[in-house]
C-alpha cells in the first residue's frame, strides 16, 4: 500500500481502478518496409482526411460563412493535387513511412509557396501544412485521450477545462490531480458531479498507473494505492456512512427552505450546461443561480453560433420550467482562454480583458449571446447577469445593448420575454458602489471567489497563497454585508453564487445579512436546506 | 491542338478557389492542357503548379489543349474562364 495526500474538494469515498490522463502524444511510425503497404495506408488516410474536410466544409458553410468554408475547400482541392500525390508516392517508393512522406512533402510545397513573391500565395503555405498535418495525424492515430470501457478514478497532472468537458462524466468515480486548486474547474466539476476528488495531490503518475486499486478519501484528503485489507475495511465503512447521511438528507427533499423565524431562501444550483440542469433537478434545486456560459465556448475551434447558444439556453430553460435560471454572460479570459478569440497574452489576465470587458468591445461575441438569451426567454424563466462589472456605465452600456438586440428580435417577429438584468458582484468596486448599481440592476449575485481574490489581492490560482486566501476575512464580510443592505434598501434581491454559498459555516450569516438566494453545486443543496430549516435566525 | 489566350479579369487574380475549380474542370478532359504565363508554364491539371504561376489581374495566359477531345475541352474551358476569371 502506498498513500499520500491532496486537497479534498468534495467529501466522499471512491474506490476503483485508476486511469492516468495523458495528453495526446504523437508516435512516429516507421515504414513497415513494404512500399505498397505504406502507399495503401496513405491512400486510406487521404480518404479519411477528405471525409473530415468535407464535414468541416459543410459545417463552416452553415456556421461561419463562405470565407472559412473556402479555406476548407482549398484544402480539399490540395488533397487531390497530382504534384503532391506524385511526390508522396516517390518518397514512399524510396522507403519512407506513409506519415513521414505525407508530412515532408507537404512541408516542401509549403516552403515553395512561402518563398514566392506574392503575399496571397505565401499565406497558402499554411493551407498546405494544415492539409498534410491532417493526414499525418490520421496516420499516427493521434485522436486524443480515450477513457477505456468501465468506470475509473481519473489521475492527471492537471486538467484544462476543455479537457474535462470532453470526458464521459458518468464513468468517472473521482478526479485526482497533481495541480489545480479548490476553485479550479476540475474541482467545480467534481462538486457538480458529487464525486470525491483531490487537487494538489502528491500522487506520482507511475504509482497511479501501476496500482490495481486506487482509493480516495475525500473527507481526509488521503489517497491509497492498493489499500491493505484493514484500510479497505475502514474505507468501505466510511463509504457506507456517507451514503447513509446522504440518505438522511432525503427527508428535506421537496421541502421549502425556510428558517425557524420564517426567513425564506431560494436554494439554487450552479451549472455549466444542460446536463448539469438535469443534475440540478435531481438534487432538488429551486432554480439555477449561476449558469456559467463559458463551457459552450471551450473545447472548440470557433465561436458558437447564435443558434447553438439558443438551443443550449432553451434546453436549460425547458428543463428548469417555472424555476428561475440566471445566465451569466460570457466570462472568458483570466484562467479560461480560447485561442479562436484571438485574445492577446496578458501579463496579468485576472486584471485584464475578461468578462464584460470583452463583451462590450467585441460585438461579434456579445450580440449572438444576448440574442440567444432573449430567444430562449420565451421557453422558461430566464434572468441574466454580467460578470466583472466595476462601473455603473458598464452596466448601462450592456443594458442598452440588451434593449437594442431585443428590439431587433421583436422587429424580426421573434417572441421574447422580459429578462431581469442583474450584476454579478465580484469586483470590490461593484461592492462599494452597490447603492448606485442597485438603481440600475434587478438583482445582485455575489461571486465570492473573485471578490475574495480581488479584495485581498490574492491569486486564487496560486497554490502557495492558500493560507492568505481567507474567505472569512473581515474586509470581505464587511463588503458582503454592504451589498445585501444596498439591495434590500433598493428593494431588489441579493444572492451568493460563489463557493461560499455552500459553506455551512456561512449559511446563518448570509441569512442575517439579508441574502435571499444561495447558489451552489447541486450536491450541496439538501445539506444547505437542512441548515436553513434548523436555523433560528 | 487548340490554342487561345485569356486575360485575367478577377481582381484577386488566379487565386486558390477558381484555380481549384479550373483544375477540376480540366481533370475531366482526356486532353492535355498547358498554361503559359509570363511567370512560367504549368500543367492545368495540377493545382499547386497552377497556383505557383501567381497569375494576377490583367495578366495574359495562353492555353494549349491537345488530345482526342480538344475541341470540346477548349470550348468548355473558354466558357469557364469567361464566367469565373
Amino acid at each position: 500500500m502506498i498513500q499520500g495526500y491532496g486537497l479534498p474538494v468534495f467529501p466522499g469515498v471512491a474506490i476503483g481502478s485508476s486511469v492516468v490522463y495523458r495528453k495526446a502524444q504523437r508516435s512516429l511510425p516507421v515504414s513497415c518496409g513494404e512500399p505498397a503497404v505504406e502507399q495503401a495506408k496513405f491512400d486510406a488516410a487521404r480518404e479519411t482526411a477528405r471525409e473530415q474536410l468535407t464535414a468541416l466544409f459543410e459545417k463552416a458553410k452553415v456556421d461561419i460563412g463562405e470565407e472559412q468554408a473556402a479555406i476548407m475547400e482549398v484544402q480539399l482541392l490540395m488533397l487531390e493535387d497530382l504534384d503532391y500525390l506524385d511526390a508522396v508516392a516517390a518518397a514512399i517508393q524510396g522507403g519512407e513511412a506513409a506519415a513521414i512522406a505525407a508530412l515532408d512533402c507537404g512541408e516542401e510545397f509549403a516552403q515553395v509557396f512561402a518563398a514566392m513573391d506574392d503575399e496571397y500565395m505565401n499565406a497558402r503555405s499554411a493551407d498546405i501544412r494544415d492539409m498534410s498535418h491532417r493526414i499525418y495525424d490520421i496516420l499516427c492515430g493521434n485522436t486524443g485521450f480515450q477513457l477505456p470501457e468501465g468506470s475509473f478514478l481519473l489521475v492527471a497532472e492537471d486538467l484544462a477545462p476543455s479537457e474535462t468537458i470532453q470526458l464521459p462524466r458518468e464513468r468517472i468515480l473521482a478526479f485526482v490531480t497533481r495541480q489545480g486548486s479548490s476553485s479550479s474547474h476540475t474541482a467545480i466539476l467534481a462538486r457538480t458531479l458529487n464525486i470525491p476528488s483531490l487537487v494538489q495531490s502528491d500522487i506520482p503518475l507511475d504509482v497511479a498507473e501501476d496500482c490495481q486499486v486506487l482509493a480516495v478519501d475525500g473527507f481526509t484528503g488521503t489517497w491509497y494505492a492498493d489499500p491493505d485489507e484493514e484500510t479497505m475495511k475502514l474505507l468501505l465503512e466510511k463509504q457506507a456512512q456517507a451514503a447513509a447521511s446522504r440518505q438522511a438528507l432525503e427527508a428535506y427533499r421537496g421541502k421549502e427552505s425556510i428558517s425557524k423565524s420564517g426567513k425564506k431562501v431560494l436554494l439554487c444550483a450552479n451549472i455549466g450546461c444542460a446536463e448539469d440542469a438535469v443534475a440540478a433537478i435531481a438534487a432538488d434545486a429551486e432554480g439555477v443561480g449561476l449558469m456559467r456560459s463559458e463551457f459552450l465556448y471551450l473545447g472548440r475551434d470557433t465561436l458558437p453560433t447564435e443558434d447553438e447558444l439558443f438551443e443550449a439556453y432553451k434546453k436549460v430553460a425547458e428543463i428548469m420550467g417555472h424555476r428561475p435560471v440566471v445566465i451569466r454572460t460570457l466570462d472568458i479570459g483570466a484562467d479560461k482562454q480560447v485561442s479562436y478569440m484571438g485574445l492577446e497574452q496578458e501579463e496579468n489576465p485576472a486584471l485584464g480583458l475578461r468578462g464584460l470587458r470583452i463583451c462590450l468591445t467585441r460585438e461579434e461575441i456579445f450580440r449572438p449571446q444576448l440574442r440567444a438569451i432573449y430567444r430562449a426567454s420565451a421557453y422558461g424563466n430566464l434572468s441574466m447577469m454580467f460578470p466583472m462589472v466595476a462601473s455603473v456605465w458598464e452596466l448601462k452600456a450592456a443594458k442598452a445593448l440588451c434593449a437594442r438586440y431585443r428590439a431587433e428580435l421583436e422587429a424580426e417577429g421573434v417572441a421574447t420575454k422580459d429578462v431581469p438584468i442583474g450584476v454579478m458582484v465580484e469586483t470590490p468596486a461593484a461592492a462599494v458602489l452597490a447603492e448606485e448599481l442597485a438603481k440600475e440592476a434587478a438583482f445582485f449575485s455575489v461571486g465570492t471567489n473573485d471578490l475574495t481574490q480581488y479584495t485581498l489581492a490574492v491569486d486564487r490560482q496560486n497554490a502557495k497563497l492558500g493560507q492568505f486566501y481567507d474567505p472569512y476575512h473581515p474586509a470581505l464580510l464587511a463588503l458582503l454585508g454592504h451589498i445585501a443592505k444596498a439591495a434590500n434598501d433598493a428593494g431588489i434581491w441579493a444572492g451568493i453564487c460563489g463557493e461560499l454559498g455552500a459553506d455551512p459555516k456561512m449559511t446563518e450569516t448570509f441569512l442575517k445579512m439579508g441574502y435571499t438566494e444561495l447558489s451552489m453545486a447541486p450536491g450541496r443543496i439538501l445539506e444547505a436546506r437542512k441548515l436553513v430549516c434548523e436555523s433560528e435566525v | 491542338m487548340k490554342e487561345f489566350n485569356h486575360v485575367i479579369a478577377d481582381p484577386m487574380g488566379l487565386h486558390a478557389r477558381p484555380a481549384g475549380q479550373m483544375v477540376k474542370a480540366c481533370a475531366a478532359f482526356a486532353s492535355k492542357v498547358t498554361i503559359t504565363a509570363p511567370t512560367g508554364t504549368a500543367d492545368a491539371k495540377r493545382l499547386m503548379a497552377v497556383m505557383r504561376l501567381a497569375a494576377k489581374q490583367g495578366m495574359e495566359l495562353t492555353f494549349k489543349v491537345e488530345g482526342p477531345d480538344e475541341e470540346k475541352a477548349a470550348a468548355e474551358l473558354q466558357a469557364f474562364l469567361a464566367a469565373n476569371l
